[in-house]
């Protein structure tokens, strides 16, 4: 069964959302879920240990080899992104179950579990896959279940904001095909690997130039990067606290992965940054990013729509590290993924919690949380810290290699722009400690501690920061090697 | 227990002790005598690495490897250890004074303040020992929120106020300035260890050395070096004990003693005598030297004059590290241990005046050393030690800085340290003068309701000025220590 690991990474949880659906008692569909997502993890971890003990693996769906079959390509890079998919799933749905009897009626429960599985293999497919059109068809998969979970927020704003992520994200959706529409004219395949030999070949033809800015255009709508992130914020902001959680962590850092495919292993580092000077765009919208978004982070009133602010600054980092085309920097991007997956669940998730004592997450509801929830507001306050990049927390990690990979070629300015960014975390996250410490409790003082079942998934991710933060050996080493394989360098 | 075991207990111990501390909350007496318990233990354990160290063994301890090449790690060193002995002890001291003060001056939520007191004193052993400059930034941070929630002890609007200057100024120091630095000697020298001799000759051009050094003086906020001082004077709305441990000793000490350390073991004296930027920041030390000592003669209310007091005796030590030769090393690390036993004396005595009285200005401070006798004559001795005269331990410090000075050639910097002193010696003497023979102030209080303080805190200031007078018949074992830093 073992050589199956790449397939069932993705057939057993698309077999056990319709299951979801079908048991249609709200306990029993979120057991069919947690389940999946525990099954995803196990499976993910099986193949990263695999990769990295072994080696990359190839399985070809149907027994037909590829460029005719479908491939399933797992390396050290999706390995990587599978376990943070599925570890992020594996958390937040045990956490789902209190959190979301109280957000959404009883009766949709099956649905809003069907739709979060599903979200979760489209997410877990797209990296776990080694064809182009493949792709495609799990990004439609995990995009249309996402918009499905974010309308269900209890908030009538949340119909909006998912219609505006329906909007931007098909468009991103046609670019993405219409440029892999392209290259199979061009080409006459789909696989990865072969059009990565055949595309330099026809470098020259204008059509494969056009295809790689609609396919660069397209991802970077699904990334949320500085200008193209407009419908992030409401989205984050009003979807329902489990999927704010789970989306924030895991949706903008497979796109993250999706351009560091095709960036890296399906066009090549030579025709992206040496022909289409790729990171002549990605640098400066990156670092526009970090500063522009911190700063309307710390405006926000409503402390999920800062942090989604915060996230948009935060993908700037690691397309950032991306953009720097060396090891290091490739490296604190991938690094960041993982790292940012378990700040911003950590923080999120939190922010749950207070939801489901307070019903409200302005940062004037936050008053006096320190005496009344305190375990929710440690929660947070670490989870800050890490975002800020405090040492022994994983925001540290990343800002480290970041920094080290500008100062390597003597980018100082960049350097410089990575630490403001830092600095201003501390303000917009400051903003929130300070209301919760110094502000006396509003209300009757009914507010109480939030359930166990909210808040130990959510030190799980705590604890992790400091985990990561402490020993990031395994983590840094991953993305090391990660970022070898994508360059294409020696290890 | 071998001496690298000691090294991490001194800085598990302190958490140790926060622990009981938070365990022991509802016993108050019980959990003063844990604080002190811990306390004398820590001492004890620091005082147990002083023979192997001074025998010139450098007991280390690897914690975890982070990530490949940056370890967090401790290793005892002349240096960190003279930081971690001063520190050691004057903890068991304040805390006998906090007991008098908190319980005196009825202050709330006291399991809190003790528990993050024990808190801090962990990150600043942790930075005393620190084996690279990885382990020194993450303990200097954590210094930095341990103490938070101490200077914003009172939660009112003011303290929330003083909180955001405080947080402000040193996190933006530090990340923007020093994590640059750390990370910037990571990418030339490939290591952030600390080594005798230094680890960036020969990595950089001069120029690139001098914008490093420029970024890890004005980085390291905590040596409050003008134009980034304004945290400490805000940090002042601070208990008194909280004023007196941490803003005149670990916090600040902390940071000058980073810089020491970046000058010895991460430049070499012997870069860093060749560098462009070198003279120039020893400059702004000295300028930080005179400003801050005209502020302080403005100052009426006495913590803040102190504070200013502080800011300048500081880039003393800085000074001190830029003038790039043996004497200066020596003077200036002599100063740590000097400036802070008389510094806490002074404080210990604002405190005393502040629980016996409610008064915080010296200008209605007339007239209270007849009824205060003990407090104001430690005050004095105290004053003496700053200004640098004897029969004060700081006579010595500011000798070998002296010395240095003319070694370096800078006369005119000898010039700067003299009308410090002098100035010094107006601003402070000018309180135990007043108290002594002045006249009571107006509206005040009829002088037979006012008496010293408690008498765990009016012990403490006399345990701290005596200790003062020790220093400056006995200065050989510190400067033995710190001489080792800096062999011939």
């Amino acid at each position: 069964m073992s050589q199956h690991l790449p397939v069932l990474q993705v057939v057993v949880p698309l077999l056990a959302a319709p299951l979801a659906a079908l048991v249609r008692r709200p306990r029993l569909s979120w057991l069919v879920a947690f389940l999946a997502a525990l099954w995803a993890f196990g499976v993910a971890v099986a193949l990263l240990h695999h990769v990295l003990s072994v080696g990359p693996i190839s399985y070809h769906i149907g027994d037909w080899a590829p460029p005719w079959g479908i491939e399933y390509r797992v390396d050290q890079v999706n390995a990587f992104v599978l376990l943070i998919v599925s570890g992020i799933a594996a958390v937040v749905l045990p956490y789902a179950r209190a959190s979301v009897e109280w957000e959404i009626e009883n009766e949709r429960i099956p649905l809003f579990y069907t739709a979060l599985i599903l979200c979760m293999t489209g997410l877990l497919g797209i990296s776990v896959t080694g064809d182009v059109f493949n792709v495609f068809v799990f990004l439609e998969i995990s995009s249309l279940s996402a918009y499905a979970l974010i309308a269900m927020g209890q908030d009538r704003r949340a119909l909006t904001a998912a219609y505006q992520y329906l909007i931007m994200g098909s468009v991103g959706a046609t670019f993405i095909v219409i440029g892999i529409g392209l290259m199979y004219v061009m080409t006459g395949t789909l696989n990865m690997a072969d059009l990565a030999q055949r595309l330099p070949a026809m470098e020259a033809n204008r059509t494969i130039p056009v295809a790689f800015a609609f396919l660069t255009v397209g991802i970077s709508l699904k990334l949320a990067l500085f200008p193209l992130h407009l419908w992030l914020p409401n989205a984050y902001a009003y979807a329902p606290s489990t999927v704010t959680s789970f989306i924030a962590s895991t949706a903008t850092k497979v796109a993250v992965y999706m351009l560091l495919r095709f960036v890296f292993t399906v066009f090549g580092a030579a025709f992206s940054f040496d022909v289409m000077n790729i990171d002549r765009i990605l640098t400066p919208l990156a670092l526009a990013a970090i500063v522009f978004m911190s700063l309307s982070a710390i405006y926000q009133p409503n402390v999920k729509r800062l942090l989604a602010y915060s996230s948009v600054a935060q993908i700037g980092y690691m397309v950032l590290g991306i953009s720097l085309a060396s090891v290091f920097g490739v490296a604190a991007g991938i690094l960041h993924l993982f790292n940012h997956a378990l700040i911003k669940g950590a923080l999120f998730m939190a922010m749950g919690c207070v939801m489901y004592r307070v019903g409200s997450v302005r940062i004037e509801a936050m008053a006096g949380l320190g005496r009344t929830m305190p375990f929710t507001m440690a929660a947070f306050v670490i989870g800050g810290l890490s975002l800020i990049g405090v040492p022994l927390t994983v925001g540290f990690i990343s800002k480290l290699y970041l920094v080290r990979a500008a100062l390597e070629q003597g980018m100082w300015p960049v350097a410089v722009l990575v630490l403001v960014g830092s600095l201003l975390a501390v303000i917009y996250v400051w903003k929130v400690v300070e209301v919760a410490y110094f502000r006396q409790p509003i209300g009757d003082g009914s507010i109480r501690e939030a359930p166990l079942s909210l808040l130990l998934p959510t030190w799980v991710l705590v604890l992790a920061n400091i985990w990561f933060g402490v020993d990031a050996k395994l983590t840094a080493g991953v993305a090391i090697r990660a970022a070898q394989t994508l360059l294409g360098v020696g290890s | 227990m071998t001496p690298s075991v000691l090294v991490g207990l001194a800085v598990a111990l302190p958490l140790v002790g926060a622990g009981l501390v938070l365990a022991l909350g509802k016993w108050p007496n019980a959990r003063e005598g844990a604080t002190l318990v811990t306390g004398v233990a820590l001492f004890a354990t620091v005082m147990g690495l002083l023979g192997p160290v001074r025998s010139g063994l450098r007991p280390s301890l690897t914690l975890v490897e982070v990530v490949p090449g940056l370890k967090l790690g401790f290793q005892a060193e002349p240096l960190g250890l003279l930081f971690a002995l001063v520190a050691s002890f004057l903890w068991v001291v304040t805390s006998l004074y906090s007991i008098g003060y908190m319980r005196g001056h009825h202050e709330e939520h006291q399991t809190r303040f003790y528990a993050f007191f024990a808190f801090s004193i962990a990150s600043a052993m942790g930075v005393a020992f620190s084996a690279n400059l990885f382990t020194l930034f993450a303990f200097y941070e954590a210094l930095t929120l341990c103490t938070f929630p101490l200077v914003t002890h009172h939660g009112t609007e003011e303290a929330r106020k003083a909180g955001r200057v405080y947080l402000g100024i040193l996190l933006t120091t530090s990340v923007a300035f020093q994590l640059l630095a750390i990370i910037w000697t990571w990418q030339l020298a490939g290591t952030l260890d600390f080594r005798p001799g230094g680890i960036l000759a020969g990595t950089a051009s001069k120029g690139v050395l001098s914008v490093l050094l420029a970024l890890f003086v004005f980085g390291v906020g905590k040596a409050a070096v003008m134009p980034f001082h304004r945290w400490l004077p805000a940090a002042m709305v601070a208990p008194t004990p909280v004023s007196a441990l941490l803003h005149a000793v670990a916090v600040v000490k902390a940071g000058v003693f980073t810089i020491l350390k970046v000058s010895v073991y991460v430049f070499g004296l012997d870069v860093l005598g060749t560098l462009a930027a070198t003279p120039w920041l020893a400059w702004a030390a000295a300028a930080t030297i005179i400003l801050a000592s005209l502020v302080a003669f403005t100052k009426d209310n006495l913590k803040a004059r102190l504070a200013y007091s502080t800011i300048s005796q500081l880039s003393y030590i800085v000074l001190g590290a830029l003038l790039a030769n043996r004497w200066g090393i020596i003077g200036g690390g002599m100063h740590i241990a000097m400036h802070a036993f008389g510094k806490i004396t002074l404080f210990f005595g604002a405190g005393a005046v502040l629980v016996a009285t409610h008064e915080t200005e010296i200008s209605r401070m007339h007239g209270l050393g007849r009824t205060m006798p003990i407090t104001f004559g430690a005050f004095f001795v105290g004053a003496l030690s700053i200004v640098g005269v004897p029969p004060a331990g700081g006579a010595w410090s500011k000798w070998f800085l002296g010395l240095g000075t003319l070694e370096a050639g800078q006369i005119w910097l000898l010039a700067v340290l003299m009308l410090s002193s002098l100035l010094t010696l107006v601003y402070l003497l000018e309180v135990p003068a007043r108290a002594f023979f002045g006249k009571p102030a107006e509206g005040r209080a009829p002088v037979e309701g006012i008496h010293e303080a408690p008498w765990p805190s009016v012990l403490a200031l006399t345990i701290t000025a005596v200790a003062t007078v020790i220093l400056f018949v006995h200065p050989g074992p510190v400067f033995d220590l710190v001489s080792l830093v800096v062999p011939k």
